[in-house]
């Protein structure tokens, strides 16, 4: 672990101004991912400016009805906010669905956003990443990609490099479901970002994981108001009954009038370099009959661009008709469940 | 010869929590890594990151520019060790890498940040040959090993089973695969190692399930006498067989220490250091054919098992045996052939053998009791041997059937449809199963035991010292011991003290095997009895004697085992394929229980260990480069609290006079044994889907 | 890089020097001589190293010492109070929900702060209503929430017996 300076600034002004002047600097929140990162030299910065206590820790009320989730409330206060169970449910069940008790006292709004792939060969430095040295190479896509994107990864071609790591947050995927805003501060002022263009594809650059730029830091997320977010839920499934990371997940909302889907609100997580909005599925969902037939043609217009990987140490085809059956599930419950 | 005489039991199975309990639920009970020091050394070391060549260059100025950094060991500088006979101990002698994650350096340093950012600092530069990683039967030269685990006879044949499968009604022929696991106790292993130059002794503060074992072998390798090497070991994180025999970074520790004579160097392992240095469980590929009467009746039964092991050191898990004792049938064969392969080094895991060999075994006698329509309960009834099936030999004491009709009962097994995939609750299958445990009663000589007697002069009050190098890993060893000895001596255990963990007190034998307590409690039993006929029974303060294991003639005339049944219910998500386990029950046959509350949790410890093999354990090997990519505890699943629903084991009342003056049998294993077969028997019953392969995942029950 | 911070620890406050790369773990363990939280994956995989930071359970692994001057620290060591053990840790004992013990000061840390989390009503990834005010923690409840911390022995069972007994349910049946 490399030597580093760690920084406590007094006002989040003064840690962006300091991030954006210091290539070598990154910001500490809850800890939970990157001091990880440290002891494994995933990353090495030569400075952490520690934010804690520099954005808002509050669960505010917004004039539309709407909340406001300073960056620094730890998630488990979060899921345990009142207004969050009644109006967000999928939210507060994402939450309690990551890591454990002890992890989700420490991890903030804002890291958890931040977190990055478990992949377990970015998390090895004596094997090749393209998303933590660029131009390296990617040790997963011949390898074990039980926990790897199927939807949105970089296959190898002109001018990408291959990416196929998955992002590991439950907490994003019903916020990008709700349509989540996520507020940045930077060095060129202020701005919002709806989440939906939050996150990027690796594209071209898989060590990018979001649009964040230099120095900007995210200082709250707005939770629009969405009456269907009340009858919301996520279905997390994954290799043991808890504290563990999604093999795939889904964050629902549907309205149902007389048997039809009036509405629907889709995500997926476990499946793609971020959390992954399933506007085809809500396609699908809107104006259908509220059956079995409907969840899993709205899961097979969504997964009809899937490439799962078959590889000889572990694939991900699994994915498929895991994630059919786990929106078919999640669907069919909550939908009996408002009956 | 008349049946042995047995010690009359007071303490000996009465519910007695452990002694060092309070210690543990605060904290204060020290481990290896925990014991105060002044001016501690901390080492990193450097891993090889290929699996097989060799170091060509190594450049370590930048590590010892790090401030802190006190020394850097590599392969062109350590000291030479004595023995070199065991490839897995010869750390840092030569440039040859065996396996990816074998040492290749160490750097000390005054603090573990700075230990670990110069080992990151090291520069090594290798030429790599190539290597195979992977279990394929198809690609290597299969070998037969001169024997397996400990000295079992690698293949064994009675009568003439293709001819007798070639006549069989009904045939169960099924290939059965279980995964590499790893034994991850969650104490990291562990050592301090102070080097007195001055006379030159090792003192050595060690995570093992032997400190006798460890200072036999340290002394071996640095050639040293026995006697200048002290190995203390009070409280144990958990080993599972992976502490049982010495490992590389004990050698690795000493190796530092003599660098910097008179510091304490401090090694805790990483976890990730795990997964290539202290053992594992070899992936077991595993064909079993069992011929039979339409009624279920056993003519056939044939196991062969293909497994791997390493270059740098053979070890044989003898994954076949259980097959060779549980049941009856007139031709049978059991063989074991190995792959070797650029790997570390597989060793001992929780019940070697029997715990893949069961998966296996209870699968196939499951698929058997499908195939010929008659109850898994019965069909195991149906083939109960009169006598061990391979030796002829009597068994001391055997309640399988007793086990199966008790647990049955306690199931409300009687109430089971046998049709698969009939039962849909809630969106999940629902289904039962059962299976046979066994694990042969072991009892090692080797351990002494020192009995001493105190009166203070001042209250009068008597009490007992007795002193053994045992190991308490989480068995209760410390507590029990006490238990054997009050009664041994006729005495209240309130009054008896035991040390355990230092090899200041007479040698004790591994605690592995299952062993553990039959071994170390005979010398206890032994020690207990010479003092008694020396002193008497109004013995002065001080007086003491030493005892030690006697050979236990019986075992020549007696098959030796416990035995159990285990059944558990499944839920498997018609969705989804997620699999539950809400229940679970195991019965056992195992001797005397000498303390029902350590000997529960013992049992269903080993069947929670199995649970995890059959849902989560699976260490992903990499072919291209050779190491587990799944390393950490992250991604190396092992069971959470809440994948264990109700889960209970009890047992039946057994004595058993030829295992040993306790009556007891060793419990610390069986509990696996079967666990993962019944968990995939069950998955059968909920889904119809048969799951030949541990673990069972999602994948299994996907359309 | 070395700084100064002070930590109380188990009621006692403690200054000492510290590498800005020490974590609150290595800080407690190796400078301050307190061993009761266990280091058994150093990254927040397995919860040996549970403690209460500032009042809630926490893995001082992924803490660094650095961020956290001037915190509480409470470890199962410092649970007890005048020599009399934690309920929680009598009832470990009582259920003998552990084996070989290097987990269980984590698990003891944990379900103390099990029955104080549930105790505010928050709910968990099994709770059937997540709007309920009150939880009642049941054995699936009691499992969810101590999954944090793994016990390789196998203690599970005896554990969630153990915590059961100190919330005052019976955990349903077994």
């Amino acid at each position: 672990m490399r030597p580093f300076t760690h920084l406590r600034p007094d006002t989040a002004g003064d840690a962006v101004a300091t991030v954006a002047a210091d290539p070598d600097a990154v910001f500490l929140a809850g800890g939970t991912n990157l001091v990880d990162h440290l002891k494994l030299g995933v990353a090495t910065p030569g400075t952490l400016v520690d934010v804690t206590g520099l954005t808002s820790t509050a669960v505010e009320d917004l004039p539309d009805g709407g909340l406001r989730v300073g960056a620094g409330v730890r998630n488990s206060d979060l899921a345990g906010d009142p207004r969050v169970r009644r109006a967000y449910p999928a939210l507060a069940a994402a939450l309690l669905a990551g890591a454990s008790g002890q992890l989700r006292n420490m991890a903030t709004t804002g890291g958890n956003l931040l977190q990055r792939t478990r992949c377990a060969y970015f998390q090895d430095v004596t094997t090749p990443c393209n998303k933590r040295v660029p131009g390296q190479g990617c040790a997963a896509r011949d390898g074990w990609t039980r926990y790897h994107a199927i939807l949105g990864a970089a296959q190898d071609s002109a001018g990408l490099q291959h990416c196929v790591a998955a992002h590991p947050s439950d907490m994003a995927v019903p916020m990008l479901a709700f349509d989540a805003v996520v507020r940045l501060t930077g060095p060129d002022g202020d701005r919002a970002v709806p989440i939906t263009e939050f996150y990027r594809l690796p594209g071209d650059d898989p060590s990018r994981d979001t649009v964040l730029r230099r120095g900007e830091l995210i200082t709250a997320v707005d939770l629009p108001p969405s009456p269907i977010a009340a009858r919301s839920t996520y279905r997390k499934v994954r290799d043991r009954a808890s504290y563990a990371f999604a093999l795939v997940s889904v964050a629902a909302a549907v309205a149902v009038e007389d048997g039809t889907v009036t509405d629907a609100r889709v995500a997926f997580g476990g499946v793609a370099h971020g959390p992954w909005r399933a506007t085809r599925a809500e396609d699908v969902l809107r104006g259908a009959p509220a059956t079995d037939d409907t969840y899993r043609a709205a899961a097979d217009a969504e997964l009809a661009d899937a490439a799962p990987l078959d590889t000889d140490v572990g694939g991900n085809a699994f994915k498929v008709p895991l994630l059919r059956g786990t929106l078919t599930s999640t669907l069919r419950t909550l939908v009996e469940g408002a009956a | 010869m008349s049946t042995p005489e047995m010690l009359t039991p007071r303490a000996m199975g009465t519910p007695r929590r452990r002694v060092e309990g309070p210690a543990k639920v605060t904290g204060t009970a020290r481990y290896a890594a925990e014991h105060p020091l002044d001016r501690p050394v901390h080492l990193h070391p450097v891993l090889a990151t290929i699996p097989r060549g060799r170091v060509t260059a190594i450049d370590t100025s930048a590590a010892e520019a790090v401030d802190g950094v006190v020394a850097v060991l590599t392969t062109r500088d350590a000291d030479a060790l004595a023995d070199t006979s065991d490839r897995e101990f010869t750390v840092l002698q030569d440039d040859e890498i065996g396996f990816r994650g074998q040492y290749v350096g160490a750097v000390l340093a005054d603090t573990p940040e700075a230990a670990r950012e110069g080992a990151d600092r090291v520069e090594v530069t290798y030429e790599q040959d190539d290597f195979r990683a992977v279990l394929d039967p198809d690609a290597g030269e299969l070998y037969a090993p001169d024997a397996v685990n400990p000295a079992f006879a690698t293949d064994s044949v009675i009568g003439d089973a293709d001819a007798a499968l070639g006549e069989a009604e009904v045939v169960v022929d099924a290939t059965y695969t279980t995964a590499t696991t790893h034994n991850n106790p969650l104490e990291p292993h562990s050592s301090i190692v102070v080097w007195e130059p001055d006379g030159g002794r090792f003192t050595i503060f060690d995570s093992t399930q032997g400190v006798s074992t460890t200072r036999s072998n340290v002394a071996t390798v640095f050639g040293m006498d026995e006697a200048d090497v002290d190995v203390i070991s009070p409280h144990v994180g958990g080993g599972f067989g992976s502490k049982g025999n010495l490992h590389a970074n004990v050698v690795l520790a000493c190796l530092a220490a003599r660098r910097v004579p008179g510091r304490p160097v401090k090694y805790p392992l990483t976890r990730q250091q795990m997964f290539s240095l202290v053992g594992y469980r070899t992936p077991t590929i595993q064909h079993v054919r069992l011929g039979a009467t339409r009624e279920g009746r056993l003519s056939a039964l044939v196991h062969d098992v293909v497994e791997q092991t390493s270059r740098t050191k053979e070890f044989a898990e003898q994954t076949a045996t259980y097959s060779r004792s549980v049941y009856a049938a007139p031709h049978r064969r059991t063989t074991h052939r190995l792959d070797m392969l650029d790997v570390p080094v597989p060793s001992w895991m929780r019940a070697p053998g029997e715990c893949p060999g069961s998966f296996a075994a209870e699968v196939a006698m499951d698929e058997l009791a499908v195939a010929c329509d008659v109850d898994p309960v019965e069909l195991r009834i149906r083939n109960e041997p009169d006598a061990d099936p391979e030796t002829g030999k009597p068994f001391s004491s055997r309640h399988l059937v007793e086990c199966l009709r008790r647990g049955a009962d306690r199931f409300g097994w009687s109430r089971r449809d046998p049709t698969p995939r009939a039962r849909l609750v809630d969106g999940w299958w629902s289904g039962t199963g059962v299976a046979a445990s066994a694990y042969p009663t072991n009892r090692s000589p080797g351990s002494g035991a020192t009995i001493r007697y105190h009166r203070p002069a001042a209250d009068g009050a008597e009490h007992w010292d007795v002193e053994i190098a045992a190991a308490d890993i989480g068995t209760g060893a410390r507590t029990v011991l006490g238990q054997i000895a009050a009664d041994a001596l006729g005495v209240d255990v309130d009054t008896v003290e035991v040390t355990v963990g230092d090899t200041a007190v007479p040698p004790a034998t591994v605690a592995g095997g299952s062993s553990g307590t039959a071994s170390w409690g005979s010398a206890v039993v032994d020690a207990a009895q010479r003092f008694r006929a020396k002193y008497g029974t109004d013995p002065s303060d001080g007086d003491e004697i030493e005892g030690a294991t006697p050979e236990n003639d019986w075992s020549e005339h007696y098959a030796m085992s416990a035995f159990g049944a285990q059944f558990a219910e499944v839920l498997v998500h018609a969705d989804t394929g997620e699999v539950r386990v809400p229940r679970m029950l195991g019965v056992f046959a195992a001797g005397r229980i000498l303390n029902p509350v350590t000997a529960r949790s013992q049992f269903i410890g080993g069947m929670t260990m199995g649970l995890s093999m059959a849902l989560h354990e699976d260490s992903v090997m990499d072919p291209r480069s050779g190491h587990v990519v799944n390393h950490d505890l992250a991604n190396y699943h092992i069971a959470s609290c809440a994948d264990v629903g109700d889960m209970d084991a009890e047992w039946i009342d057994e004595e058993d006079p030829y295992v040993n003056p306790m009556g007891s049998k060793g419990i610390g294993e069986i509990g696996i044994v079967g666990a993962a077969a019944v968990v995939a028997n069950a998955a059968y019953h909920a889904t119809g889907v048969r799951v030949r392969s541990a673990p069972m995942l999602v994948d299994h029950f996907l359309d | 890089m070395d700084a100064t911070i002070t930590l109380t620890v188990d009621g006692r406050e403690r200054t000492l020097t510290v590498d800005t790369r020490t974590t609150v773990l290595d800080a407690l363990r190796e400078h301050l001589d307190v061993t009761s939280p266990k280091k058994g994956c150093d990254h927040g995989q397995c919860g040996s190293c549970t403690v209460l930071l500032d009042g809630r359970r926490a893995l001082p692994c992924l803490a660094l010492a650095v961020a956290h001057d001037g915190a509480d620290v409470t470890t199962a060591d410092g649970l007890a109070t005048d020599g009399e053990l934690h309920p929680v840790a009598r009832a470990f004992l009582d259920a003998d929900a552990y084996q070989c013990g290097y987990c269980t000061p984590g698990q003891v840390c944990s379900a103390a702060a099990v029955l104080a989390e549930a105790g505010e009503g928050w709910p968990s990834a099994v709770t059937p209503d997540l709007d309920a005010e009150r939880v009642t923690l049941d054995r699936s409840e009691i499992a969810e929430r101590m999954s944090g911390n793994l016990c390789r022995c196998g203690a599970y069972a005896n554990i969630v017996d153990a915590v059961a007994s100190v919330a005052g349910t019976d955990g349903g049946a077994r």
